[in-house]
């Protein structure tokens, strides 16, 4: 039977995903054409979602981004065998976006049906499970550590040495929590595996698991992806069915067991102790460190807490080799990264590859340039904290260290364009706001210096003592980044001073005010 | 259980508890359920769960006042959630804010007077590749003009 692919990722979703899928079925059932239809996820070339494929001999071959109304017609032109149309796109994997990605953690989204172990196991599943289920734990552990893979959720601390930390403690109950808050703007790679890989998130925290002998696992997941947690749970039903998770994974003797809890709406549980706390049922107050959570962390145990990517790449570095997934990237940043482009680009979407690509690349030759056709001026890489690069920096390649060196960070990888219509002193303002809305009150640097931030940016943009309030933003920034306790306060500077320094004309100080003011 | 408190409520409430009260952690996951069956967290709900999970209420009021999400009042019929965050912004969400806001008639964390919609800011709905976004219950919509917000509030008055 012919198989048609039609998106349930919340993407594809958001424009129009399922009603074209009805229609299809209408269509197909009012022809008497039988169609198997599966719901994948998202192939990440969201500016052609709903974009819908179907399987030829000659492989998939896709077509979007659809519309009702044009289903009719689609049938017509003979779309279930292949055939050309003006919403063609031709085979799926020939689209240059796709063709020239490195998909090793995104290797089967929107390829596989999510919830079908059967499928993911076709599509090279559990093998890393399996392999594991061979080793002992600390030979896991070096595994990853050997692969290079440092977290994917901000801070990019090395993923094995965390693992080992928690091995090495006396302590026999131990957790494994995913970090799937994915708060950060500009993000979704989180997303985009919940709902289309799910199976490939079980199995890495399942890993981690054995790995350091903890038998419970929790995906602290936001509340702002219903999606994500239908396809979880749908999931994780199935892997329960199938003897992966429960009192014997995969009859190893070996128990993990493992549920999903759903946030309220904190951007601060996305740091770690704050989700801790969060997950203990409690008001998501960062806790003082240390002790770190891999000594004592979920109720007091030893807890690795990784983000979803981190996680998700665990499975292919088990079963190809650490050196496998190390041999991609550059220096200090080994394997790939799912970098997602947002903001105003003509082509955003989710781009997997190794560490090294150039920011100018992924901007232009993926992303196309603005949606809006105007020149881009300043993209922010890394989420609300990350600093805004203005287009001289373009040629920075995709790297933990470059991007430090630029007082800039790459943070779960999201990059937001801007066109030359940005007023950045109003981007800086909401840097500050957003950090006094979602501050957790526990120190005053971060709870007190964003509120007046925003008021002394409010008095620049006045035009009010513009120098003295300008060091009195500096100043802020200080004492932001010294003293508080989370990233939250001290990386809320980031978007602030790079804004400042790279557009100072957008305060109303002369261009070129970056030499005079240092940094 | 508040006696004073009626007794579609107590139910949901008395549900909710007995629901998750042996999960560790079950806070988050009581609160959950009471606001998905009542639309919001009555504050008379608030001895009850102290009690069940032996907490004080200034702990279990400080966690609902802590989280964005849950709500001490009833909201509209929808509530309509606008992304503001920074994807968003790139491409026109505070013209859309300001034409939902003028349109509609409220301020954020408003509600229509008709009582149909309310009005609430997010910070990303993982939708960034199609900003503008906003999210009416579970369901996301992406690449969102003024126009297509007028269909969609007319849509949602019409209690579709
Ligand atoms: C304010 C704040 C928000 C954060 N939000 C997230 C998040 O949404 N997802 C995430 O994985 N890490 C987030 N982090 C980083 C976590 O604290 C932590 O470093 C990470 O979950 C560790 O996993 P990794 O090593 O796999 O990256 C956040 C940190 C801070 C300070
Ligand atoms: S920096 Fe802000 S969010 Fe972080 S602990 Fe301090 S007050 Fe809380
Ligand atoms: S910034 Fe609006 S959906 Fe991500």
């Amino acid at each position: 039977m012919i198989r048609v692919f039609v998106p349930r990722d919340s993407g594809a979703l958001s424009v129009g995903a399922e009603t074209v899928a009805r229609a299809i079925a209408a269509e197909a059932a009012v022809r008497n054409q039988a169609i198997t239809m599966v719901r994948n996820g998202s192939r990440g070339l969201y500016w052609l979602e709903p974009l819908v494929e179907v399987e030829t001999p000659a492989g998939r071959v896709a077509y979007g981004p659809l519309t009702v109304d044009a289903v009719p017609a689609l049938f017509e032109a003979g779309f279930l065998t292949g055939n050309k149309h003006a919403l063609g796109l031709g085979p799926t994997e020939e689209i240059p976006y796709l063709k020239k990605q490195e998909r090793l953690t995104f290797a089967r989204v929107g390829i596989t049906d999510p919830v079908s172990v059967a499928d993911y196991e076709a599509h090279a599943g559990y093998r890393g499970l399996r392999q594991a289920l061979t080793m002992p734990g600390a030979a896991i552990i070096d595994t990853v550590i050997t692969s290079g893979l440092r977290g994917r959720g901000g801070a990019a601390f090395p993923t094995g040495i965390k693992w080992k930390t928690v091995l090495g403690t006396t302590e026999q109950q131990r957790y494994v929590v995913c970090n799937a808050d994915e708060g950060d703007s500009g993000t979704f790679s989180d997303r985009m595996i919940m709902e289309g890989d799910p199976f490939v998130l079980i199995e890495g925290m399942t890993i981690a698991g054995i790995a350091v002998g903890a038998t419970q696992g929790y995906i602290y997941l936001r509340s702002e992806y219903p999606h994500a947690r239908q396809v979880l749970e749908e999931a994780l039903a199935a892997a329960y069915r199938g003897g992966y998770l429960g009192g014997s994974v995969l009859g190893s003797g070996k128990r993990f067991d493992l549920e999903v809890r759903v946030g309220a709406g904190a951007y601060i549980c996305g740091e770690e102790t704050a989700m801790l706390e969060s997950l203990e049922g409690k008001r998501g107050m960062v806790r003082f460190k240390p002790p770190l959570p891999a000594i004592a962390g979920l109720f007091g145990k030893p807890t690795i807490i990784n983000n979803v990517i981190s996680l998700a790449s665990v499975p292919i570095i088990l079963d190809r080799g650490g050196e496998f997934y190390r041999d991609y990237g550059m220096g200090r940043s080994r394997g790939t990264l799912p970098i997602q482009l947002a903001g105003n680009l003509k082509r955003g979407g989710l781009v997997e590859r190794a560490f090294g690509v150039t920011l100018r690349e992924l901007l232009y030759d993926y992303g196309g340039g603005s949606r809006s056709g105007r020149p881009l001026r300043a993209v922010q890489v890394g989420g609300p904290l990350g600093a805004y690069l203005p287009e001289s920096q373009f040629d920075t390649p995709i790297d933990y260290e470059a991007f430090a060196g630029l007082f800039a960070m790459l943070g779960h990888g999201g990059i937001v364009a801007f066109d030359d219509t940005v007023d950045m002193a109003r981007q800086a303002r909401f840097a500050m706001e957003f950090c006094a809305i979602e501050s957790c009150g526990k120190c005053t640097p971060c709870r007190l210096g964003s509120t007046r931030g925003v008021e002394v940016i409010d008095r620049i943009v006045a035009g009010r003592d513009r120098n003295g309030n300008v060091q009195l933003v500096r100043d802020l920034c200080d004492t932001m980044l010294n003293g508080s306790l989370c990233a939250l306060g001290g990386l809320t500077p980031y978007p602030v001073l790079s804004a400042l320094n790279h557009f100072p004309e957008d305060f109303g100080l002369p261009a070129g005010a970056l030499a005079a003011a240092g940094r | 259980m508040p006696t004073d408190s009626p007794p579609v409520i107590s139910d949901a409430v008395a549900r909710a508890i007995e629901a998750h009260r042996e999960r560790p952690g079950a806070l988050l996951p009581i609160l959950h359920q009471i606001q998905d069956s009542l639309g919001y967290v009555p504050p008379s709900s608030v001895p009850g769960i102290a009690e069940a999970l032996n907490l004080s209420r200034a702990e279990v009021h400080g966690v609902i006042s802590f989280y964005h999400d849950f709500r001490e009042t009833p909201a509209g019929r929808h509530v309509v959630k606008i992304c503001r965050a920074e994807s968003c912004q790139a491409v026109g969400a505070e013209q859309l804010v300001e034409h939902a806001c003028r349109t509609l008639g409220v301020e954020f964390h408003g509600t229509t007077v008709d009582g149909a919609i309310t009005l609430e800011p997010v910070y990303c709905l993982g939708n960034c590749a199609l900003s503008p976004a906003l999210q009416v219950g579970d369901a996301v919509y992406g690449r969102m003009t003024p126009k297509g917000f007028d269909r969609l509030a007319a849509d949602l008055r019409k209690g579709r």
